[in-house]
């Protein structure tokens, strides 16, 4: 036993580097990669399977913008712009956002949070990745085909007759894709029960693992019901048998509350990642436990079981009693208590604290002030009266896009950032790093700002060619996107070039106190050369100790 | 918002401009404070340590409570505001509206059809009996601040009264397809005596409830529905609106929906005291959206108790709705257009 104590600020540098094994060198060849059972392996095939699919995602959308750059339809045929918009939503909801942080950054981390050697089924963990590729074999086999054009919402009956193209493929698809999720989910959870170091106990665990436990959970409880949903859609499609399309004797209403009842849980699951990054990134670069730990860590809970009680709210002008619409109505108002609580503690934890305003902090202040937006205008359509204005126009458009990109795709790329030196051993360029974080900003804000303005003027979405009186937004939209864009490539370039000509990055480059940064930079295979013992609570800054022995 | 046209566009905008002042302050309150501390707190040098401030719950319980009393003021506002709007009045006029792919049709009282266009008097309130015979529309006029899903299978109702004269945007609201954005119309707000002498230029026809009683003697409905001998089935005379008692002991209010389910499904709801299974033939496939509506309308003008149902329900529609359509007949003076 021998504790180790450091003042902040001064990173554990060796003196010498020498060969030492690590989880990179620790075998080279493709089968060394592709059948690996190291999570922090299995972390880099998602990072790199997401990232593609993010391109993807980014191409379509590309095109929507560019196609809505002039009110009338011009670009590409109606038929495609259907597609387009439906293949952009799934591309980025179940191959891009559901996986994004917990599969990578949570795969790699959640483990040596824990100060673990692995996750706890490490074969499950593999398998969960090539489900998650054959899922997206069959959505790239989708993409081939031309596509499908339900939008990502398979409403019914439009999804079950014959108005509409490979609906049964890209269902197959996205249920695939949601096992790997649910197998994601059920590791973790385990991981965090069971594989806590010595003297972990849930209240000293750090606020990633409290969100991610979080979305394990909706991922285990919620994604089985849209398994159901997208095999009854099937069923529908391919047997005529009446389940949700009036004419066979269904409800397409029946369809709506099934479908919403996974995916706004599934809004939980994408934002809840981005919370837990935001609230290390905060403590790391304040060197501050966050203001009030426990509410912080409670807030993450409370969401997630408050998520899955306010589905109905994206059925108030869908024909639901209004009885119904009420409480579904009041129940979504609570549920934004817990994110205001959050938001309240990150910005507490900054008065008179030590902000090191590196990237990774630009994109967690980035984060809240975005997140801000994004949970605000989600108030106007949980009100019932605004939302009957609101409700399927731009203004929700701007609202979801708010959550997901300025929400968890900014949490996503300040993590990675963060955590960047410890995955890779190197340091990515610090003032393009900081140069892409501020484009990203302003350009989402031109992008999608603009889009709350057209929908409180009743611009719906989803329409191919729109009345002239819009153009201006979306001329200012689409502007927006190609700064958005420049500010994805850059990230895009330097992380990749940083993997082999980036300056070799210290153990602890940022003086955090997280579990993880407790160990050698890049990790050996077994995470730690020896089990960690927790002696503090989490965030701990007055002095580190760890214990080890 | 835009220009507001409705008796409620006022108050929707009331709350939007709340919710928005309130946003702007919480968003500016954040960023400001945000902004100052990474200024004011910055690291000046890089062994600096803060001190650590744990938490303080009396801070907390204030910045969970504020919000949610804020929260629970803007809920009531808009859930007050919502049954308003959701619950027509009395003395609505009735139109009738058919969606589909990708086009609307909309029928008046008096019988006048219109495609993509809709004419209604000022200040005078409106209730749209709305039904799709594809897939799910929606049914939004941005300027009334409306917007209601329109379901195949099932009515749902739309009420708003105009209050400003002038031509509105329609949108359908739900993606229906590919030409989803080509389902736009225009709305007519008409002073009254123009809106009379629009009903009066346009082609006189027959009304829904005659072409519904010719459609009921063609196929044989009124041989056993019968007024002077209701042995065999429940007479229509009187009907429409009441309670009737189930075989299974259930009740149910006889009204569109019921009618319309019974047409398509007689076996599934049988009125107590008749045999089950039902001697009644289905009607399903022999009877379009259209023609169902006409035989609505018909039973309805046999006359019944007209009772309001409670809350609103836009599931169940209103007992004075007045639907049916009759296709593929002149158009009146108000610019219909044909299919796409």
């Amino acid at each position: 036993m021998a504790t180790v104590s450091t003042p902040i600020g001064e990173p554990i540098r060796r003196p010498e580097r020498r060969v030492r094994l690590t989880y990179l060198n620790n075998g080279y060849g493709l089968r060394s990669w592709l059948f690996t059972l190291d999570h922090k392996r299995i972390a880099w095939l998602y990072l790199i399977t997401i990232t593609v699919a993010f391109m993807v995602g980014s191409i379509e959308a590309t095109l929507i913008r560019l196609e809505l750059l002039t009110p009338a339809g011009d670009l590409v045929q109606a038929e495609n712009y259907s597609k387009l918009f439906t293949m952009h939503g799934i591309t980025m909801i179940f191959l891009f956002l559901v996986p994004s942080i917990p599969a990578v950054l949570g795969n790699f981390f959640i483990p040596m949070m824990v100060g673990a050697r692995d996750v706890a089924f490490p074969r499950l963990n593999l398998l969960s990745w090539y489900v998650y590729m054959l899922g997206a074999l069959f959505l790239l086999a989708v993409m081939l085909l031309g596509g499908t054009d339900t939008g990502w919402t398979f409403y019914t009956p439009l999804s079950t007759t014959n108005y509409t193209q490979n609906v049964v493929p890209a269902a197959m698809g996205i249920l695939i894709v949601g096992f790997s999720s649910i197998l994601t989910g059920l590791n973790f959870l385990v991981t965090i029960h069971k594989m806590r170091a010595p003297g972990l106990t849930w209240f000293k665990m750090q606020l990633f693992l409290w969100s991610l436990y979080a979305t394990s959970l909706i991922q285990v409880l919620a994604t089985p019901v849209l398994a159901i949903t997208l095999l009854l859609v099937a069923v529908e499609r391919t047997l005529r048998v009446g389940i949700f399309d009036p004419a066979l004797g269904g409800d397409p209403i029946l369809f709506q509350h099934m479908f919403w009842f996974y995916s706004h849980p599934a809004v939980y699951i994408m934002i809840l990642p981005g919370m837990g990054v935001i609230s290390e990134l905060i403590s790391a670069f304040t060197r501050r436990n966050v203001f009030g730990y426990r509410f912080v860590a409670a807030s993450s809970v409370a969401i997630a079981i408050y998520g899955f009680l306010v589905w109905g709210h994206h059925l108030f002008v869908a024909g639901q009693s209004v009885y119904s619409a009420m409480v579904f109505s009041v129940l979504s108002f609570f549920v934004a208590i817990p994110s205001a609580i959050k938001v309240f503690n990150w910005t507490a934890t900054l008065y008179k604290a030590s902000v090191w305003l590196q990237t990774p902090m630009l994109y967690a202040i980035g984060f809240i002030g975005l997140f801000v937006v994004g949970g605000l205008t989600g108030l106007f359509l949980a009100a019932l009266a605004t939302d009957v204005a609101l409700s399927d126009t731009y203004f929700v458009v701007a609202h979801f896009h708010y959550v997901m990109v300025g929400g968890m795709l900014l949490a996503y790329l300040g993590g990675l950032h963060y955590w960047w030196p410890k995955m890779t051993g190197r340091m990515y360029p610090e003032f393009l790093g900081k140069l892409a974080a501020i484009t990203v900003f302003l350009g989402f804000n031109l992008t999608f700002f603009p889009q709350f303005v057209a929908g409180a003027l009743g611009m719906n979405r989803r329409y191919y060619s729109y009345d002239s009186s819009y153009q201006i937004y979306n001329v200012l939209s689409t502007a927006g996107s190609t700064i958005l864009g420049v500010g994805f490539i850059l990230p895009l370039f330097y992380l990749t070039w940083s993997l082999k000509f980036g300056k070799l990055a210290p153990d602890n480059p940022w003086g955090s106190a997280g579990l993880e940064w407790q160990s050698p930079t890049p990790p050996p295979p077994e995470n730690f050369e020896e089990q960690p013992v927790v002696l503090h609570g989490p965030h701990h800054y007055t002095r580190k100790e760890v214990t080890v022995g | 918002m835009g220009v507001g046209a409705s008796s409620v566009a006022f108050r929707v905008d009331s709350l939007f401009w709340w919710m928005t002042m309130l946003s702007v302050l919480i968003s500016a309150g954040i960023a400001i404070a945000l902004v100052t501390f990474a200024i004011k707190y910055r690291r000046r040098s890089p062994d600096e340590v803060p001190v650590q401030i744990e938490g303080a719950l009396r801070l907390e319980l204030t910045w969970t409570f504020i919000p949610l009393i804020l929260s629970i003021i803007t809920f009531v506002w808009a859930a007050i505001l919502f049954v308003q709007m959701s619950r027509p009045e009395d003395d609505a006029l009735e139109i009738f509206v058919q969606g589909r792919q990708w086009m609307w049709k909309a029928q008046h009282p008096t019988g006048q059809w219109e495609n993509n266009e809709l004419h209604v008097p000022v200040n005078q309130p409106v209730k749209l009996s709305m039904t799709s015979i594809d897939v799910i529309h929606n049914f939004a006029v941005p300027a009334f601040r409306v917007r209601q899903d329109v379901l195949p299978g099932r009515y749902t109702t739309l009420p708003f009264t105009a209050t400003r004269p002038g031509v509105y945007n329609i949108f359908c609201s739900e993606f229906c397809g590919a030409f989803h954005s080509g389902m736009v119309g225009r709305v007519t707000v008409m002073e009254p005596r123009e809106y009379q002498a629009w009903l009066s230029g346009a082609t006189q026809m027959e009304s829904p409830a005659a072409t519904g009683q010719r459609l009921a003697q063609n196929l044989g409905c009124t041989t056993c529905h019968r007024d002077d001998n209701r042995r065999r089935a429940p007479s229509w005379v009187g009907l429409y609106g009441t309670q009737e008692t189930l075989d299974t002991g259930e009740t149910v209010t006889v009204d569109d929906e019921y009618i319309r389910e019974s047409i398509l499904y007689p076996q599934r709801k049988i009125v107590a005291g008749y045999a089950r299974p039902s001697i009644m033939p289905t009607y399903q496939g022999q009877l379009d959206e259209t023609q169902l509506a006409q035989i609505i309308a018909y039973i309805r003008s046999l006359g019944g108790m007209n009772q309001q149902q409670p809350g609103g329900d836009s599931s169940v529609p209103s007992t004075d709705a007045t639907p049916g359509l009759e296709p593929n007949s002149g158009a009146p003076g108000g610019g219909a257009q044909d299919e796409p």
